[in-house]
């Protein structure tokens, strides 16, 4: 267990280098320089910037400086906001996000796995027929759209709910299903398909002939068991949250960081762009290593030996 | 059986729906998910802008982004400038009248040669009770021209005597013409005559800064707290980055009963659509323009319902040629390309927010005679007798043979509509065929600083009130935001007589004159001049904005 | 009785070399598999939408005599009408017509990123699986290594920092999205290259390249059609997701994204302009997902009681 933790761990790393090697050369040469403004700047001032931010340096240094920096968990200042460091406008911005992404994951498992094991249940019948429409109709309206629509109807036309902020319990709502909608889909096409396989297992069936009920049989022997491809979905999961969630948090004017982050693409704030990006992948890899350890916990067929995929 | 574990299911839906539906809008509980990084533990109440009888004295505004900085010698943008016109004074400010008056400073005398001010400070407190002295004042004006700051704003300051020379790197600092005679007198002094001075004293480079705490803690902009003092109408207590800035009426303000709003929210709200919504549904009392803007689709029917409010800007949007190249060497072509353009149908159509079509290049709330231009807009005829005249001169025989001509923008969904229309006017109007090109700004820049393009767009937002700032820009080929390669020795002639003439009205027709060249030879294409359009509670009054932009809610308060 | 004669039957040109060959279409496997797809009715809508939907592509833009990218400022934002059947945009452009220009660029960006995917996956997943050993090791590692980058992170660094256009937008959507297809066709190899059918043609002296052609990728045809079908939907979906950002494709071009998120701000004023595009974003996706799940189910009849 150990050692194959420890392996995960090095593939990580070394994603994770790619990663800020990748995103530091991109920048690097992407066009124009930061400071570059309507009004020229005298050449001091933009010496002075230059040496502030370290690009006046040839480009290894200021390479090594950054892994070394990100390594010591330090983004640098950013360009555009002169009161924060990259590092605070993460600390602050992922507070927010943290709780709306987990709010939609929260209600994507919920609802995803009841409408997967509806479909299931109820296979080929009007039942299963609906709960896959709304399923692949959540995952073919992008996360804009689903979020306009929901914020139009709900908050401007109804008043429901209020249009934007992060404030009270309320204005969560509509945020958190705008999010969740892709990923409940996703789970409950997930669940379905995995539920349908365990069913037509021979304990099921054995199961059935003991005369057990089916709401024991489902909640004791199906779901469980078919919650593995769900827990392989995690990693997906939070990548779909963290990307969802910038166009979220703009249209829903919630001070979280994936709006911070789509401010400094708009900015072009090289640091906030690198830093964030860095951070996520991050989050990405770490949730991956937790969807590994996880499947090798609860699912007792894999050996931690092997690679799943291997034959 | 099944339909036991169905029904399981649907009162767990049913439950997470109800738990969804059971707070009311207006209800705020405190302790929630949303965060507070202030440092103060302000709490919005949920009082309404509509609460009838006694009206409630809290403007709930909206900023499009994070100020990037507190500073006012950092601060270069108008998200800043907003929030530090509530927070700080400075020796003047501009009143409601639209002209500068007397504000931190008491009493202002011009030497004769109009090159030496003397401000007289009143009695004016921080909001912690310190005085603001004439070394507020001169320690925060000298940390904009130190180099090591990186002020971007640092050339505001350049009409004092050694001030450039200091920013550049060049000067010493004790040359630079800032005195602090004693606690309540200040004096500078200026390099030429400069009859827009007491404007500039009112501009957010030129605020003071609490000197004691400044220089002890270098880091005192950073955050809302004891360290960040105010003095003007309004106090800074609360800045959640990112979210929102609050700011409470400040009671050591020296002019306190002139205002009478007790708080300002302001939410840091950037979709535009999303701020309109909140308006709509009285989640904030004011979206639009100056800091933000409406969404350019809902501007028809906001005008339809009489909610859009309008106010011209000193604001000019045009295109630049690049003149060092063919077919823009030639005046004639840069002229038919000039006159072939229907501005008001642009503004009628594409733009929409009732702009004032330009065909001059000083704002008419600098210049009114300019609302009727130089020429007139749309003159077709006029622009293919140019044509043909240019063509002939570059040795063309039809327009088919001129060069292919690229028109360039940064990308912005605005400069695009506007960059298609013109594309289209063009092809029509006088054949040519015009490709378009967009690029990020950094980059956009650049090309248009090495003059790597043919036809590029540009905004000019007047720093102060006075037409050098339009036509200086001009002055030298390689001045700093030139970009055109034009030059002219008449109209720096112009300028440059303009620079030392102490009489208003004759320095007001030399810089007449040198516009009258500029638009003769237009190596700029004006188009039109901005306007600010807004929509507002309607209880809500007196709030001023003035004709650089700058909103100012001093006055402001809610009719009962 | 007539007596066989023999003249009555011809040689049928068998050569002797070619007795040996080895190899029989999958005919009766695919024919399975269509017929239980075929009997899919949400695929059966789906596929049908997607014909529909190129055909549109093809032949919409031409349908009205209308131009995607010419202005009349006169005609901006008319609700759908006799005239202008999706109604005008802004610029007095029409939509129905720009609609189709814009199908013809989703797909194309759907349908390149796929066929890259592909191309770079089966290469990468055969050769690693084929070779095996320390071969297949360092490919899968580095494969590996590349698909914890996250895939839209990279994809916006890439619009923001090699421009906005349409090459780099399929780059930036190929660049890690090759990883998924290479593991699947490693996958298969891997489980088919010891089948007996391979070892027989190996021994029978067949090549590499032969057992691939004739044997191993027809067999993992299957996985690798859903893998592309569903390919398409995500790339359309990240093209109208890079819009949203601001980070689409230059104008005067038109894609669904570029075209939705101009529409946005119009849901109150103009609707048709974002209904329109986002119908039929929905819609492509909707049926390349349905397609791709019949698909599947086609080709894994356990889960079809």
């Amino acid at each position: 267990m150990l050692r194959y933790i420890g392996k995960r761990v090095l593939y990580i790393l070394l994603s994770l280098w790619l990663i800020v090697t990748a995103t530091f050369f991109l920048m690097r040469f992407a066009p124009g320089n930061p400071f570059t403004s309507e009004k020229r700047l005298p050449a001091q001032i933009e010496a002075n910037l230059k040496a502030h931010y370290g690009l006046d340096q040839p480009w290894y240094v200021q390479y090594g400086e950054y892994l070394v920096k990100i390594a010591q968990w330090d983004f640098g200042p950013s360009f555009k906001y002169k009161s924060q460091t990259v590092n605070q406008l993460i600390a602050d911005g992922f507070q927010v996000s943290a709780v709306l992404g987990l709010m939609a994951i929260f209600i994507a498992l919920a609802v995803g796995v009841i409408l997967g094991t509806i479909a299931a249940l109820k296979h080929n019948r009007w039942q299963d027929y609906g709960a896959m429409i709304i399923a692949v109709a959540g995952i073919s309206v992008p996360s804009f759209i689903m979020a306009t629509v929901l914020q139009y109807v709900f908050a401007l036309q109804l008043g429901i709910f209020p249009v934007a902020r992060w404030e009270s319990f309320m204005h969560t709502v509509l945020p958190a299903l705008a999010l969740a909608s892709t990923p409940t889909a996703f789970i409950a096409r997930l669940t379905r398909s995995s539920m349908l396989e365990v069913l037509s297992n021979d304990y099921i069936k054995t199961a059935r002939a003991k005369g057990l009920s089916q709401s024991s049989i489902t909640v004791r022997h199906t779901i469980r068991n078919a919650m593995l491809p769900v827990v392989s979905y995690m990693g997906p999961l939070a990548a779909t949250i963290i990307t969802g969630s910038f166009v979220i948090e703009k249209i829903f004017g919630i001070p979280g960081l994936g709006s911070s982050f789509v401010l400094s693409i708009g900015n072009r704030d090289y640091t906030v762009i690198m830093g964030v990006t860095v951070f996520y992948s991050i989050i990405l890899l770490l949730c991956v290593l937790l969807v590994d350890i996880l499947y090798v916990l609860i699912d007792p067929r894999i050996k931690l030996t092997g690679r799943k995929e291997s034959a | 059986m099944k339909k036991r574990i169905m029904i399981v299911l649907s009162m767990l839906l049913m439950t997470s729906l109800v738990f969804a539906a059971c707070s009311k809008p207006t209800n705020n509980q405190p302790g929630n998910t949303g965060n507070n990084k202030g440092t103060t533990s302000e709490r919005e109440s949920p009082a309404q802008g509509d609460a009838g009888g006694n009206a409630s004295q809290e403007l709930r505004y909206n900023l499009h982004s994070e100020p990037p900085s507190l500073h006012p010698g950092l601060a270069n943008d108008n998200v800043s400038g907003g929030v530090l016109n509530q927070i700080l004074e400075g020796l003047t400010t501009i009143g409601k009248s639209g002209k500068p008056e007397k504000a931190i400073a008491e009493q202002i005398d011009v030497s004769d040669d109009q090159k030496v001010y003397t401000f007289k400070l009143r009695d004016a407190v921080w909001s912690n009770g310190d005085p603001v002295t004439a070394h507020d004042f001169e320690y925060a004006w000298k940390w904009v021209l130190d180099p090591a700051n990186e002020a971007k704003y640092a050339y505001q300051l350049y009409y004092i005597e050694g001030a450039e020379q200091a920013n550049t790197g060049k000067g010493s600092d004790d040359a630079i013409g800032i005195n602090a005679l004693d606690e309540k007198t200040l004096e500078v002094k200026l390099v030429n005559p400069t009859p827009f001075f007491l404007e500039l004293t009112s501009f957010y480079t030129y605020l003071p800064i609490n000197s004691k705490i400044a220089e002890a803690n270098k880091n005192w902009a950073d955050n809302a707290g004891d360290l960040y003092t105010s003095n003007g109408p309004f106090k800074l207590v609360e800045w959640s980055h990112n979210d929102k800035v609050v700011l409470l009426k400040n009671d050591s303000y020296w002019d306190k009963n002139t205002v009478k709003l007790d708080k300002i929210t302001m939410t840091i709200v950037n979709d535009e659509n999303t701020v309109l919504g909140m308006f709509e549904k009285n989640e904030l009392d004011w979206a639009g323009s100056p800091i933000g803007a409406l969404p350019t689709d809902a501007i028809p029917s906001l005008r339809d319902s009489g909610k859009l409010h309008s106010q011209a800007a000193a604001s000019t949007y045009f295109y630049k040629f690049n003149t060092t190249e063919k077919p823009f060497n030639n005046a004639n072509i840069r002229r038919a390309f000039a006159y072939a353009i229907d501005r008001q149908a642009i503004i009628d159509n594409v733009t929409q927010g009732g702009q004032f079509p330009a065909t001059a290049f000083v704002p008419p709330s600098i210049f009114a005679d300019n609302s009727k231009g130089f020429f007139a807009d749309n003159d077709i005829d006029k622009a293919k007798g140019f044509l043909q005249k240019g063509l002939e001169e570059l040795g063309y025989k039809d327009v088919s043979e001129l060069p292919a001509i690229t028109l360039s923008y940064n990308t912005s969904e605005g400069h695009q509509k506007i960059a298609q229309a013109i594309q289209d006017m063009w092809t029509k109007n006088l054949g040519v065929e015009v490709t378009l090109e967009n690029s990020e700004w950094a980059v956009y820049i650049e090309k248009l600083h090495s003059l790597d393009y043919q036809v590029g767009r540009m905004g000019w937002i007047a720093d102060f009130n006075d037409a050098v700032n339009f036509l200086e820009m001009f002055r030298d080929k390689d001045g700093g935001n030139n970009d055109t390669g034009w030059e002219n020795a008449q109209f720096k002639d112009l300028l440059a007589k303009s620079s030392t003439e102490k009489d208003a009205a004759k320095r007001t027709q030399l810089l007449k004159d040198a516009e009258a060249i500029l638009m003769d030879e237009v190596p700029v294409l004006p188009i039109y001049f901005y306007t600010n359009n807004w929509v507002v509670n309607d209880k809500l009054k007196d709030v001023f904005i003035d004709g650089l932009s700058n909103i100012y809610f001093k006055w402001a308060y809610f009719e009962a | 009785m007539e007596p066989v004669l023999r003249d009555k039957f011809k040689l049928a040109g068998i050569k002797h070399q070619d007795a040996d060959n080895v190899s029989r279409s999958g005919l009766s496997f695919w024919r399975d598999v269509m017929t239980r797809f075929y009997k899919n009715k949400l695929a059966m809508i789906g596929l049908a939408l997607l014909i529909g939907l190129v055909f549109m592509a093809v032949f919409g833009p031409h349908m009205t005599g209308y131009d995607y990218r010419t202005n009349n400022l006169s005609q901006k934002n008319l609700a759908p009408s006799a005239e202008h059947w999706f109604g005008t945009d802004d610029l007095g452009r029409d939509v129905f017509t720009r609609t189709w220009e814009g199908a013809r660029i989703s797909l194309l960006i759907g349908v390149s990123a796929a066929l890259i995917d592909l191309l770079i996956g089966v290469i990468w997943g055969g050769i690693a699986a084929y070779r095996g050993g320390r071969t297949d090791e360092a490919m899968m590692r580095a494969a590996d290594i590349l698909y914890g980058v996250p895939y839209l992170l990279l994809a916006i660094l890439f619009m923001v920092v090699l421009g906005q256009s349409l090459a780099t937008m399929i780059l930036a959507m190929t660049i890690t999205g090759w990883i998924n297809m290479a593991r699947i066709v490693r996958g298969e190899v891997l489980s088919l290259k010891n089948r007996e059918y391979v070892l027989a043609a190996r021994t029978l002296g067949a090549g590499m390249s032969r057992i691939m052609r004739k044997h191993l990728i027809p067999n993992t045809m299957g996985p690798i059609l859903v893998t592309m079908t569903l390919t398409v939907p995500t790339a359309i979906f990240t093209e109208s997701f890079l819009s949203y950002l601001g980070l689409g494709l230059s104008p005067p071009l038109a894609s669904w994204g570029t075209m939705a998120s101009d529409g946005l701000p119009a849901i109150k004023y103009y609707p048709w302009r974002l209904f329109f595009p986002a119908a039929f974003i929905c819609l492509t996706i909707f049926a390349f997902n349905v397609i791709g799940d019949g698909l599947r189910d086609a080709l894994d009849p356990k889960l079809r009681k």
